[in-house]
Parts: C-alpha cells; structure tokens; sequence
C-alpha cells in the first residue's frame, strides 16, 4: 500500500500504531477524572463509604463494646482497625460493579473508537477508586474520634494505617474487576462480590476475639489474610509498629495482584 | 475535489455469531469525499459492518482498510482517522454535554484549554449552548444524536461512520441532522452512513450499496438504483360504474404499460416510467369521458426494494434469473 498523501491526513503528521507510556497515563488520569465527576453528579454512589461506616461504627461500638471489651472506650481500639477493614474491603467491591456497567454502555463503544490506550478505562477506574477508599478510611477514623477513640499512636499512625488499607483494597480490586470484566451483569457482579466478602470480613479477627470462636473456625480466622491486616492496622495505630502481620499483608497483596492483574487485563482486552 | 483516493476498502468481510452468519462476505469501496449510504432492513449486517470498519469487532474473514490501513492490524491508526456516531448515543448519560466533550477531548490528546475552547464550539455549532450543563437525562433523542455527532467530530477525522443518524428521530429533527451531514460533507469529510430508509440514502448518498443477510445485493448511485428496482406508480380510482376495461385500453394507448386494476373495483395501479407522458394519460381519460376520483403517485417502497433486488420469495437458484428478468422488464419499460 502507498504512503500516505491524502489531503485529509496531511496534516495528521506521524501516525503510530500504538499508544505510548505517556498517553496511557494521560489516558489513565482523564478516565479517572471521568469516575470522579460521575460521583460529584450522583454523590448516592458514595453512601458505602460515608454513611455505611458511621452506621456500623456506632451501631458495632454501642451494641458490642460492654459484651466484648467491657466498655466502648476498650473496645474502640479493636473495632475501628475491623470496622475500616469491611468498609474498604466492600467499598472495592464497587470496581467491579461500575467497570460491568460501564462496559455495557454506549460510551464504551465510542472509548473503543478512540485512538487512546485501550487499557484506560480500567486503570483509571482502579485509580479513581482509590479516592473511595481515602474517603472510607477518613470518615471511618473520624467516626471513631467523635466517639472517642483515640490512636495510641498518634496521628500519623491513622496516615500509615490508611495507605496500608488504600494499598490493599486496590490490590484486592483486581480481583473484583475481573469479576466485573467477565460477568454477564452488574447485579451478578455485586451478588457473587458479597457472597465471598460476608464470610471473609466476618470469619476474622475484626469485631471479636477469635480465642472465643470453635476450633476449626478459629483456625479459619486465623489464617484469613484480612486478619492480618485488621492486626497488622491494630499494631499501627495502638502500638505504631509494623510487624509480620503486615509484612504478610503486603506480601499477599503483592500476589494478588501478581495473579489477578494479568488475568483481568487479559479479559478485558479481549473484550474491549 | 477530483480526489479519487480510496477512504475505505473491503474486501469479503465476514462475521459470524455463532450459527448466524451477521456479515457474510461484504465488499465496499467508499471514495474520499463522498457520502456513501449502506440501506438495509433491520438485521441485515449494517451495524455489524460499521463496528468492523470501526474497530469495534475483528472481522472473522476478509479484510478492510481505511486510507490504506488495516483495520485489523493498524486498529490504533484506524482509530485516529475515523469518527463514529452509534445507533444508540455513545455518550456518558450521567455528565452533562459539556463535561462529555471535554473528556473525549482530553483523551484526544488535547490540552485543558483547547479541549474547553473545542466543546464550546461544537456545542455552539450543534445549537447545544443553553443546554451544555444540564445532565443528558433531560436531553431529547434528536439532542443526544446531536451531542453524539459532536463528539465524533472533535479529531476533525477524514472519515466519519454513522450508524442510522435519523433512526427514531421525528421529520423536523430528522431534517435537521440531514443539514447537519450535508455541511460535514461540503467541509471534506468522507461519510459512511447506514440507513433502513431509501429516501433518506436518494437525499444524502453519492452511491449506495444494499444489503441484505450479510451481502451486498445491489451497488451503485441512487439514480442507478432507484431504475434497477422499478419505477414509481401511478395510483387511479375511478368515478364508480366507470368503464373498467376502456381505461385499461386508454393506459395501454397512452403510456404503453399494462394497468394492474385492484381487486377493489375502480382502482387501478399504473407503472409511471415517464412523468413527462401522465399529463397524455390525463387528457386521455378526459376525451374518452372517463373520470377520476383519486389521483396519486407512490414511490417505491423499501419493501419493494427488497422485493425486486433480493427476489424474497423466490427460490435462491432463481435469484439471478430473477434479476435478469428485472433487467428485461426494465428496459421494456414495464414495471417487474
């Protein structure tokens, strides 16, 4: 085939077949500015991680504290690191969901049409959602101030607690936008999410003592990695240090992302 | 422009859904600086074609190239030649007019300030103005067409695809989007359109293909087709206890066609091959004192269309002779 010399494309320069590392995050950026000014339209979208955090803060440190520590003061300490955990770990759910609904829409075909970078619409929604999970863990502490918890640690430990969380609920995201990437449906999405999220935030150390629990529940809570980070949280923002627990966190975050990752960029680009 | 550079070549394209065969074996060649107007019923394997040409599915057999390059294998090259506007509006329902113009714009490598510069000018353009903040939920269908052509049109791409521009749309609006494809083409853009209807391919297309189950049945320019397929016809009632049987003899001296008289008595359907020879007919009927109470004239129908091109109905080893038999009819000047 010829060069190019048509009028119409004279002055488009060079075309190149591929979009580069620069335009993909530029891409990545604008996708992810597109999230947030879907939220800014229809704000209801955030309830889960505004208004579900306060409701289960309270409601958890009223109802449990006497039963399980003695008084609220004693049980906040163990609460809030379990309450923000089942937020953000819920809130992650959402990638998922939005990702499906999107991708049936109609501006899904024109973002198909685009000479832009084909994974953007997924990296952006990973990035926008990260200020979700900033959002949870903001108000979840500041739920957890007014009713008088207070980090051991100081306030820069919430700052180190929080980026542990934002870290891991983006790593288990990838998980969630596979489900959204190969699901028939949003509310299939969202079915399958809580089927595997309600046994795994509950089965843990979150809101009681596992010492309490039958042996081979406990023995589940035990190795449940979402144990390990509320511990890991717990030794953050009460002890302010940073011991296995964590490190098994990130460790396990690392993986998850090592396996989901290419799995889920692999589905998508198959159907994007 | 004398410009004969070819915008879009295909050759054989193929796609399959399962056991359904959508496009089977489509050929196109589009002229840079046309209009060309893909006319189909519903189901035929026109959008499916489009989201080839487009990028937006793989074709399982044959291939295609827009300004000579692949759609297969230069997709991103593709992607930044071409401008799509969907069947339903492939824009975000949730963000206002302005908002969506401005993100496709980002994405088009454009900076802040020309991507708000662009939005403002195309909304401008489209009569979008008073409506650039409000969400798309309020807007009109013909509004979201509009906002949707708008966004296909901020790369100023040399190609532009449109999927059934005026479908669902009502006449006043679907007149406007015919002005608005019609200044496109006088800018130099080259325009693919599909469409389920005929007078909109005769208003808007150079040359039109038509096709049907996956193939192109017929090519060619509107004048060329419209000829192919039959003539428009004359529809006649006459004033009752009329003598049926002398104006059928009148037609046949005047115009030199056989009328087809309806099952309803008094009605009578002629082929019209010459306009310029209905006023012969006329004073005719007059002179021989025969008197009519409906007068009218009807285009071909798609229907038709189909009916001639396709020969539905008819055997498909038929098909050809079918066609032959058109063509003979054609040139007697008889209607098939």
């Amino acid at each position: 085939m010829s060069t190019i010399t048509h009028p119409a494309l004279a002055s488009r320069g060079d075309l190149r077949n591929h979009a580069g590392v620069g335009q993909t995050l530029r891409n990545t950026v604008t996708m992810a500015a597109r999230s947030l000014m879907k939220i800014r339209r229809t704000p209801e979208q955030l309830i889960d991680v505004t208004l579900q955090p306060v409701l289960f803060t309270v409601m958890f440190a009223f109802l449990f504290g006497g039963a399980i520590s003695g008084s609220i003061e004693d049980y906040l300490p163990i609460l809030i690191p379990g309450i923000l955990m089942q937020t953000v770990i819920i809130a992650s759910v959402t990638t998922g969901v939005q990702l499906r609904e999107d991708m049936d829409k109609g501006v899904f075909d024109r973002f198909r049409s685009l000479p832009i970078a084909r994974i953007s619409p997924l990296s952006g929604a990973l990035l926008a959602d990260t200020v979700r999970y900033a959002l949870a863990t903001t108000i979840t502490f500041a739920t957890g101030y007014a009713i008088g918890f207070r980090a051991a640690a100081g306030p820069w430990s919430l700052v180190a607690a929080g980026l542990l969380m934002i870290v891991t609920a983006w790593s288990i995201s990838w998980i969630f936008a596979l489900f959204g990437v190969t699901a028939r449906s949003a509310s299939a999405v969202q079915g399958i999410s809580f089927l595997v999220l309600f046994p795994l935030t509950f089965l843990s150390n979150a809101f009681v003592p596992v010492d309490t629990l039958p042996d081979w529940m406990k023995w589940l809570a035990d190795n449940n990695p979402l144990s390990h980070l509320v511990t890991a949280v717990r030794g953050i923002v009460n002890d302010g240090t940073f011991g296995a627990d964590g490190w098994i966190t990130l460790v396990s975050a690392a993986v998850i992302v090592a396996i989901f990752a290419p799995l889920t960029v692999r589905a998508y680009m198959r159907r994007a | 422009m004398t410009d004969t550079r070819v915008a879009v070549e295909a050759r054989g394209l193929v796609k399959s859904f399962g056991t359904n065969r959508a496009v089977d074996g489509v050929d196109l060649t589009v002229e840079a600086g046309t209009v060309y107007g893909v006319l189909g019923p519903n189901g035929a394997g026109k959008t499916t074609t489009i989201s080839m040409l487009a990028t937006l599915l793989r074709p399982d057999g044959g291939q295609a190239e827009i300004f000579g390059h692949d759609v297969d294998a230069e997709a991103h090259i593709v992607r930044q030649l071409i401008g799509l506007t969907g069947q339903f509006a492939s824009v975000d329902e949730k963000l206002s007019a302005t908002e969506n113009l401005m993100i496709f714009s980002r994405l088009l490598g454009l900076s802040r300030a020309d991507a708000r510069k662009r939005s403002k000018e195309l909304l401008e353009r489209f009569g979008l103005t008073d409506a650039a903040t409000r969400p798309l939920a309020k807007f009109s269908g013909g509004m979201r067409r509009r906002l949707d052509l708008a966004a296909s049109l901020i790369a100023q791409p040399p190609l532009i695809f449109l999927d059934e521009p005026t479908t669902g749309l009502d006449p006043r609006t679907r007149g406007q989007m015919w002005d608005t494809i019609r200044d496109l083409v006088s800018s130099g853009s080259t325009v693919l359109l599909t469409t389920q209807y005929l007078d909109e391919a005769d208003q808007l297309a150079d040359r039109i293909a038509v096709i049907d189950h996956g193939t192109v049945v017929a090519e060619g320019t509107a004048q060329q087709l419209k000829a192919s397929v039959g003539q428009a016809s004359l529809i006649m009632r006459l004033r009752d206890g009329s003598d049926i049987a002398l104006a059928r003899e009148v037609v046949q001296r005047s115009l030199g066609v056989e009328a087809v008289v309806s099952p309803e008595a008094g009605r009578m359907t002629v082929p019209m091959s010459d306009p310029d020879r209905v006023t012969d007919l006329l004073v005719a009927f007059r002179a021989d004192g025969l008197h009519l109470t409906e007068f009218s004239v009807q285009q071909p129908t798609l229907d038709e269309v189909f009916l001639a091109i396709t020969g539905k109905g008819i055997p498909e080893e038929d098909v050809a002779a079918h066609e032959a038999a058109v063509a003979e009819n054609e040139r007697e000047g008889v209607r098939a």
